[in-house]
């Protein structure tokens, strides 16, 4: 066989050869350690952080909102569970592909998807919100194509419910996902995308304490993204809790009253600033505004002739008409312009150059004090005492009043209205005053604008005899997990220079319009009232009867107010949007809030006579 | 016939020691599937078929061991016909996966010709180098080569680069060690030098399209994670990220989650590398280093050219996988489908290994046997 006749030499040759074989493995071998070495100790810890985002994704535990409640405990705002969608970039293999897939099950807007995949802070690890409220329906059909959708989660999440539905929406505000302008800025720092915060009312101007502070959980996923096991847990904590000072069935009452109409009404408690209630007409449901509106549903409710999203209460800037008399009155009193018994003869009208100002009732009130003034609301009395005050008189006193400022009520976007002066049409219009809008201020037209809180606060300050309570809406905030209330005292803004004696008379005067003058349609047999009718006209010129002028022509009708006479423990502000005269439109829904406002604390009655009745404190239950 | 003359001895703390390295090595591999299949379900999961080819690959040893391998050596060019046979009907009628076409069907299983054929290429070559007259160029390379050459085309036809290599690499080192002259040497490397644009050209031609990508991705792995370079970088992401000591059996996040493709089978060592670190895999390197460097010794000592080249060829053969295919999933060469042998899963790969290194023993024995 051939295997046998070989030659000795060419096999001991072949064998030689070996060594090639030999010294290349090793050589080779020791190429290969080397790379591993590299690999493994050089660069391992390196390739273990790209192991470890590989496989763990950091999911953001977005925290429960603290609660909201009156100032008996009645909930205002909680959270309810609900599903909302995440998508990772990083899992996701074909993304044009995702979103017309997720845009059919979810039936959105493709390019909406895009917008959200694309913006928001942090690389593709981090997981962007696409969408919440999934319907029980999308979150199955999600879960169900699950396998089809890599790197798409689906989380269980808390979501802003507003129990009361429209209630209280101003003052509530609503929540809503943090904008890309709201994260650059510094506020929102450990925000993300898809955070919701505060974007209205208290909701926002106490988003910080509220809002909560996030968690983190880090997931393990697999190749496709899928959840396989939540390896560290950083748990969110829970929002404080808010417990405001408005009653809810007191703002339910007074947004009742209001209807349809537009308009506003404020309650607050003159001893220490609590606002009670505080209602604008036409109102929205924050339920609906808290969720992801199309731009088309959005555009429906700011395009909205009547404003549903104005807070008329502090953004609703009007004429105070006669209510401003209040102010004038401690002004013409504490200027020593008149004295209480000093007579202004009323005809009608009052002539000033060549021009003659009318008084709202023809052929005037004949002479008239102080007190006849107020009670029937003479113009002539206050057109006559302003002219001779001068408008930066006017000013200073309407100024100590709080006018023209912030009430720093906390509420977003408060206005100031304007308190014209010489100065302020210098700056604004740059033109002089001129004496005869001085006239027309007198009564609180021309230039004069108030929003209805600052008039709450002005009849306030009145009953609680001149010392000005700064209004709010929050009573304590508590710390959910540490039980903590941090109550908020009363802030006192400062006390009016006005006599004890001209704040007297005033609210005699004031007690007297209720029973006979102006607003006896406030009259009340549960308790004494006193208060001030307003009409504001909206149109210089008008003629004719009431009832004949289109409705957005007509006044806007005012009553402050402030119960019990004796020692007041409500003061209220209404404003009724073309509805006419004080008297008749605004008057009886002061009273209807005054009454409901005693029914439910009788005790604020105590040591009180009411409506001419005996002390009856004693036999009312005691709460 | 002296070839009929039994080894009276038995086996020796040779052959224990040969045998000890393969069952280690194969330990490791099916520990290796256990981990990344385990959480599979499967009625017959990955480790135990991976333990049922290892039980037909040791009747395959046994068969290779006890026969005499002369005998084995006829048998050479009928099997060789056979094999291209096969190969041939793998192109028409094979099962394909992944772009390509390797398997042939049997029953629940897929026989993969190509790796059978390496082995009968080691037979053919040694068996012709024994018989022919190692004068002239012409016989030494050219001849031998045009029996390479029908194999190799239809393996690369499939396409299974990684085969149609390792078909070159068994050719290249059969060459070497018949002794190529200096001057046939040069010539050679000369030639394919200036070929070589032409060629890559075909060759290029005739890759398939995620072929290229696996080479472009070999030059960039990290421009396209999700893409093209993804096996490659996940394996290096799991072997690095092993770092010194590894994260332990069944801790391998790469592997366990299935960021790493094809885990028990080309990729295995990944997995091994990232679970049992650079320590595990000093282990590891340093028991094929033995098995190669016992199974050289062999070759060395063999008493005849046809069993001398029969060992050199196996050891070329075994040498060229374990380099390639730890090379390629450290992230040195490009990703061409080689399986580590003894360790990655795969029924006609441990079997035509364990085969190999039953005729390798084989060698031994006769060695021992020619002294009677």
């Amino acid at each position: 066989m051939a295997s046998i006749g070989f030659n000795d030499s060419d096999l001991l040759d072949l064998q030689r050869r070996l060594v090639i074989l030999r010294v290349g493995l090793l050589l080779v071998v020791a190429l290969l350690a080397l790379r591993l070495w590299h690999l493994q100790i050089r660069e391992g810890p390196y390739y273990r952080d790209l192991s470890e985002n590989n496989r763990t994704r950091s999911v953001v535990l977005e925290p429960a909102r603290g609660l909201i409640f009156d100032r008996n405990g009645i909930l205002l705002a909680n959270n309810v569970p609900s599903f909302a969608l995440y998508v990772t970039l990083e899992d996701v293999k074909d993304r044009p592909a995702l979103v017309t897939q997720l845009a059919s099950l979810l039936n959105l807007e493709p390019e909406l998807i895009q917008k959200k995949l694309s913006t928001g802070k942090g690389g593709k690890l981090q997981p962007r919100k696409v969408k919440d409220r999934l319907t029980l329906r999308e979150a199955t059909l999600i879960e169900s194509h699950r396998l089809d959708l890599p790197g798409v989660m689906i989380q269980v999440e808390s979501q802003r419910n507003y129990p009361g539905g429209p209630v209280a929406a101003h003052l509530l505000g609503y929540v809503g996902e943090v904008s890309a302008d709201q994260l650059e800025k510094a506020d929102f720092a450990d925000l993300h995308q898809g955070s919701v915060v505060g974007q209205y009312g208290v909701e926002k101007w106490f988003d910080r304490q509220v809002r909560g502070r996030a968690g983190q959980k880090s997931v393990e996923v697999d190749a496709l993204g899928h959840e396989k096991r939540a390896v560290v847990s950083d748990k969110p904590v829970a929002g404080d809790d808010l417990y405001l000072t408005i009653d809810a069935r007191l703002q339910k009452t007074a947004e009742d009253l209001l209807g349809e109409e537009s308009g506003a009404i404020v309650a607050l408690d003159p001893t220490n600033g609590d606002i009670l209630a505080m209602a604008s007409r036409p109102g929205f449901d924050p339920n609906l505004l808290s969720k992801e509106l199309t731009n088309k549903q959005w555009a429906e409710i700011v395009q909205n002739e009547r404003r549903p999203l104005n807070n008329r209460a502090t953004q609703g800037q009007y004429p105070p008409g006669s209510t401003f008399k209040v102010v004038m009155a401690a002004a013409a009193l504490e200027s020593n312009t008149v004295t209480p018994s000093t007579m202004v003869r009323c005809n009608g009208g009052y002539q000033f150059g060549n021009r003659l100002f009318h008084d709202w009732k023809q052929g005037g009130h004949g002479s008239v004090d102080m007190n006849q003034a107020l009670i029937h609301s003479c113009d002539v009395y206050f057109y006559t005492v302003g002219q001779r005050m001068g408008i930066d008189t006017i000013a200073e006193y309407a100024k100590q009043f709080g006018l023209g400022q912030e009430t720093g009520v906390e509420l977003p976007s408060e206005r100031v209205g304007i308190v014209p002066s010489t100065a302020w049409k210098q700056k604004a219009r740059n033109q002089p005053w001129y004496p005869g809008e001085t006239i027309s201020a007198a009564i609180g037209q021309g230039y004069v604008t108030v929003t209805p809180l600052q008039m709450a606060s002005v009849i306030g300050t009145v009953a609680n005899d001149g010392l000005s309570i700064k209004p709010r809406l929050v009573q304590a905030v508590m710390n959910r997990a540490t039980g903590e209330r941090a109550e908020f005292p009363p802030t006192v803004r400062g006390k009016v220079a006005v006599k004890p004696a001209t704040i007297a008379l005033i609210k005699a005067a004031l007690a007297d319009v209720v029973t006979k003058g102006t607003a006896t349609r406030a009259k009340s047999s549960l308790v004494t009232i006193g208060g001030k009718t307003g009409t504001a006209q909206t149109a210089a010129l008008r003629t004719g009867p009431e009832k004949d002028i289109p409705k957005k022509l007509r006044d806007h009708a005012w009553f402050v107010a402030f119960a019990p006479v004796e020692a007041p423990r409500i003061a209220v502000a209404v404003l009724a949007e073309h509805m006419g005269h004080g008297g008749s439109a605004a008057a009886p829904l002061a009273k209807d809030v005054i009454e409901a406002y005693v029914k439910a604390y009788p005790e604020v009655l105590k040591g009180v006579s009411a409506g001419g009745r005996t002390k009856s404190a004693d036999a009312r239950p005691k709460t | 016939m002296i070839d009929r003359v039994i080894d009276s001895r038995g086996l020796d703390s040779f052959d224990l020691r040969f045998m000890g390295l393969i069952a280690v090595i194969l330990s490791v591999g099916v520990l290796s599937i256990y981990s990344v299949t385990h959480s599979q379900d499967a009625a017959f999961p990955f480790y135990l078929k991976q333990l049922m080819w290892i039980l037909l690959g040791t009747v395959a040893f046994l068969v290779m061991y006890l026969s005499d391998y002369h005998k084995i050596a006829r048998l050479a060019y009928p099997t060789y016909a056979v094999i291209l046979i096969m190969l041939a009907v793998v192109l028409v009628m094979g099962k394909s996966s992944r772009g390509a076409q390797r398997w042939i069907p049997i029953g629940p299983f897929a026989f993969q010709p190509s790796e059978f054929a390496k082995l009968v290429l080691v037979l053919v070559l040694a068996n012709y180098y024994s018989r022919v007259s190692r004068a002239g160029w012409l016989h030494r390379v050219v001849l031998p080569g045009l029996i390479v050459l029908p194999g190799l085309l239809l393996i690369l036809k499939q396409p299974d680069l990684g085969s149609g290599l390792s078909f070159l690499a068994v050719y290249a080192a059969m060459l070497l060690m018949v002794g190529v002259r200096s001057k046939t040497l040069g010539v050679i490397l000369l030639l394919s030098v200036m070929l070589f644009p032409f060629v890559w050209e075909m060759v290029w031609a005739s890759l398939h399209d995620y072929q290229r990508e696996r080479v472009m991705a070999f030059v960039d792995p990290d421009y396209d994670p999700g893409g093209k370079g993804y096996h490659a970088l996940q394996s290096r992401i799991a072997i690095g990220s092993g770092e010194l000591s590894g994260k332990g059996l069944y801790g391998g996040t790469q592997s366990q989650l299935k960021f790493l493709p094809e885990g028990h089978t080309d990729f295995v060592f990944a997995v091994y590398a990232e679970e049992w670190g650079f320590v595990g895999v000093l282990v590891l390197l340093a028991l094929f280093i033995a098995l190669i460097w016992v199974s050289l010794e062999i070759a060395a000592r063999a008493k005849d050219t046809l069993g001398a080249l029969l060992a050199a060829g196996i050891v070329a053969m075994l040498c060229f996988c374990v380099v390639v295919n730890i090379g390629m999933t450290a992230g040195m060469f490009p990703i061409v489908g080689i399986p580590l042998p003894l360790v990655s899963y795969g029924g006609s790969g441990t079997i035509m290994t364990m085969a190999s290194l039953g005729l390798l023993l084989n060698v031994k024995r006769r060695r021992l046997t020619l002294f009677y």
